[in-house]
C-alpha cells in the first residue's frame, strides 16, 4: 500500500452560447441629454461581471469613457429580448448586439456633431475622452454634452441604436444528426499532477496547469478571476461534488448544503492560468466565452491522472474514494 | 380560529444594544436570531442570509469583538452588547483596508460571500495583525464561496494585514 503518484492531460473544445433558436439578444442603446449613453438589456449580471463589460464595449464603440456608459439589465416584461445569461454566451452574444446598437447610435452622433461643426460627419472622430473633432484638426471640435444637448434641443433627433445578434439556424442533417451546435469555440487545456492513497482512495491534487484560449479578454482581471475560480470548481466537480457522496446507498447521503461537499480554502491545488487570446471573427472585439469552459478539462485531466498513479478507469463523476477503492479491487481481481 | 391567533400571539421583548457605534433599541419576537434582527428590523441588510444553518459563514458579524455566525446567535443575547456588521467598517466614505484589499485583489465576484469572509477576516487580524496564510485559511475554513477559489481571497486579506502593519510602522 502506497501513495502513488500520476499525471493527467486534458483538452477540451467549449461552444460559445448555442444554436437553440438562433440564440438570439438584443440591445438599445440611447444617449441623456448629458452625453452620457445608456445601454438597454435584459440579460442579467448575477455576477459574472456582464454590466462592467457590456460598459467596456459600448463605451469603445461609441468612442467615450466607460464611466460614461449606464447599463440597464431592466427586466425581461420591458427589455430587449434576450436568451439569458447561460451557455457561457452573455459577453459573445449580447456584447454583438451591444457593438451593433453601439455603432448606430455613434453614426447618429457624428451626424449631429457634423451639423453643429457645420463639416461632414465621415470627417469626424473621437477622441475617448468625450469629444469629436474634425480628423486632423483637433481644434475643431465639440463636446459629446453639447452633441446631445444639440440633438435634444435644436435638432429634435434621438441619439440612438438597435443591436441584434442571431445565428443562422442549424438543422441536423437527417442522415448523420451532424449539425452545427454553436459559432464560436473557446480552447482549453490542462495538465494535473496527483497523489493517490491506494489504500484509502483519496486523491490529493498538488498541482492544476491550465492554457485557456479565450479570443480576447476584454476585462483581463475580471478574466483571470473567473478562470482562478473555474479551474477550482473543475476539481470540484472531479473529486467532490454530488449529492450522494462517498456511501453506497442513497440514504448515506447528504440532505442539504451542509453535506454537499466541496474543497475548502484548506484544500487547494496549487493551480496556474495561463491565458492565450486568438480573436474570434465574429466575437465582440474578438471576444468568445470564458465562462463555463474553464470548469471543464480539469475534470477528465484528474480522471486520466488518476489512471495514470493507480491503473483504474474511473468513468463516473465525482471520483471518490470509494470508486477508487471498488476499481481497484476489481483490477486484483482479473 | 380567531382564538388559536390569539394563543400564537406573543409579547414582544425589548432589546438594545450598539450596531456600528449607535445605539439600537428594538421590540423582536422572542427568539428571534441576530441575523432577523440586523436585516429585518434594523435594515443591515450586509450579514446575509446563506444556509441558515451555521454552515457557510456569510451570515458573519462581530459581538463585543467576537465572531459569531448571526443566524446561530439569538438576538435578545445580545442585549447590552457592541454589534459590528461589513456596513459599519467603512469611516466617512472611505473603505476598511479589507474592503479595500477585496476590491483591489478581485477577491469578490457574485459577493454573497464578501461580508462573511470580511468580518472572518477582521477578526483574525484584530488578533493577529501579521498572519500567516495557514492562519488565513484557517480563519475563513467557516465560509464558503461558490465562485473564486478563495485563492484571491485569500491573498487579498494578506494584503490587507500588510497595509496595515505598512501605516502602523
Amino acid at each position: 500500500m502506497a501513495i502513488r503518484r500520476g499525471r493527467g492531460v486534458a483538452a477540451i473544445n467549449y461552444p460559445t452560447g448555442m444554436n437553440l433558436g438562433g440564440d438570439p439578444s438584443q440591445a438599445l442603446v440611447h444617449s441623456t441629454p448629458t452625453g452620457n449613453f445608456m445601454v438597454t438589456l435584459s440579460s442579467v449580471d448575477l455576477g459574472q461581471g456582464l454590466k462592467q463589460v457590456m460598459a467596456q464595449i459600448c463605451a469603445e464603440t461609441i468612442g467615450v469613457p466607460t464611466e460614461q456608459v449606464i447599463i440597464d439589465t431592466a427586466d425581461t416584461d420591458t427589455g430587449p429580448h434576450c436568451m439569458g445569461t447561460f451557455a457561457s454566451r452573455g459577453t459573445h452574444r449580447i456584447g454583438n448586439a451591444v457593438v451593433q446598437a453601439a455603432r448606430e447610435a455613434r453614426q447618429v452622433m457624428l451626424e449631429v456633431a457634423a451639423e453643429a461643426l457645420e463639416v461632414n460627419a465621415s470627417d469626424l472622430e473621437t477622441d475617448g475622452t468625450g469629444n469629436i473633432h474634425v480628423k486632423g484638426a483637433p481644434q475643431k471640435s465639440i463636446s459629446i454634452f453639447d452633441t446631445a444637448l444639440t440633438a435634444h434641443f435644436k435638432l429634435g433627433r434621438s441619439i440612438s441604436g438597435r443591436g441584434m445578434f442571431l445565428v443562422p439556424r442549424s438543422y441536423p442533417e437527417v442522415e448523420t444528426g451532424a449539425m452545427k451546435p454553436s459559432t464560436c469555440y473557446a480552447h482549453a487545456c490542462t495538465v494535473v499532477d496527483v497523489e493517490v492513497d491506494d489504500e484509502t482512495g483519496e486523491v490529493t491534487v498538488v498541482s492544476v496547469k491550465n492554457v485557456f484560449e479565450i479570443g480576447r479578454a476584454l476585462n483581463p482581471k475580471m478574466v483571470e478571476q473567473q478562470l482562478v475560480g473555474g479551474s477550482w470548481m473543475g476539481i470540484s466537480h472531479a473529486l467532490y461534488e454530488t449529492t450522494e457522496p462517498y456511501y453506497p446507498s442513497r440514504e448515506h447521503g447528504g440532505t442539504d448544503f451542509n453535506e454537499y461537499l466541496m474543497p475548502g480554502p484548506g484544500d487547494l491545488a496549487d493551480t496556474e492560468i495561463i491565458v492565450l487570446e486568438r480573436p474570434a471573427a465574429d466575437g465582440p472585439y474578438g471576444a468568445k466565452g470564458p465562462g463555463e469552459m474553464c470548469a471543464n478539462p480539469q475534470i477528465p485531466a484528474v480522471a486520466n491522472a488518476v489512471f495514470d498513479a493507480v491503473g483504474v478507469r474511473i468513468d463516473m463523476l465525482p471520483i471518490t474514494p470509494e470508486r477508487i477503492l471498488r476499481a481497484l479491487k476489481e483490477q486484483r481481481a482479473a | 380560529m380567531g382564538v388559536a391567533r390569539e394563543e400564537k400571539r406573543m409579547a414582544k421583548v425589548p432589546i438594545q444594544f450598539v450596531l456600528n457605534g449607535d445605539e439600537k433599541a428594538e421590540f423582536v419576537e422572542s427568539g428571534s436570531t441576530l441575523l432577523k434582527v440586523l436585516r429585518e428590523k434594523l435594515g443591515d441588510t450586509s450579514p446575509k442570509g446563506g444556509c441558515h444553518q451555521g454552515t457557510c459563514g456569510t451570515c458573519s458579524v462581530l459581538v463585543d469583538g467576537e465572531l459569531r455566525l448571526s443566524c446561530l446567535t439569538l438576538a435578545e443575547t445580545c442585549e447590552g452588547a457592541s454589534v459590528t456588521t461589513t456596513a459599519g467598517l467603512a469611516e466617512g466614505g472611505v473603505l476598511h483596508p479589507l474592503q479595500r484589499a477585496f476590491q483591489e485583489g478581485f477577491a469578490t465576484q457574485c459577493g454573497f460571500c464578501t461580508p462573511g469572509m470580511i468580518m472572518a477576516a477582521k477578526a483574525l487580524l484584530d488578533r493577529v495583525p501579521n498572519p500567516t496564510r495557514e492562519e488565513v485559511v484557517d480563519a475563513i475554513s467557516g465560509n464558503i464561496c461558490r465562485c473564486t477559489g478563495y485563492e484571491p481571497i485569500i491573498r487579498a486579506i494578506l494584503s490587507a494585514a500588510r497595509s496595515n502593519s505598512h501605516h502602523a510602522a
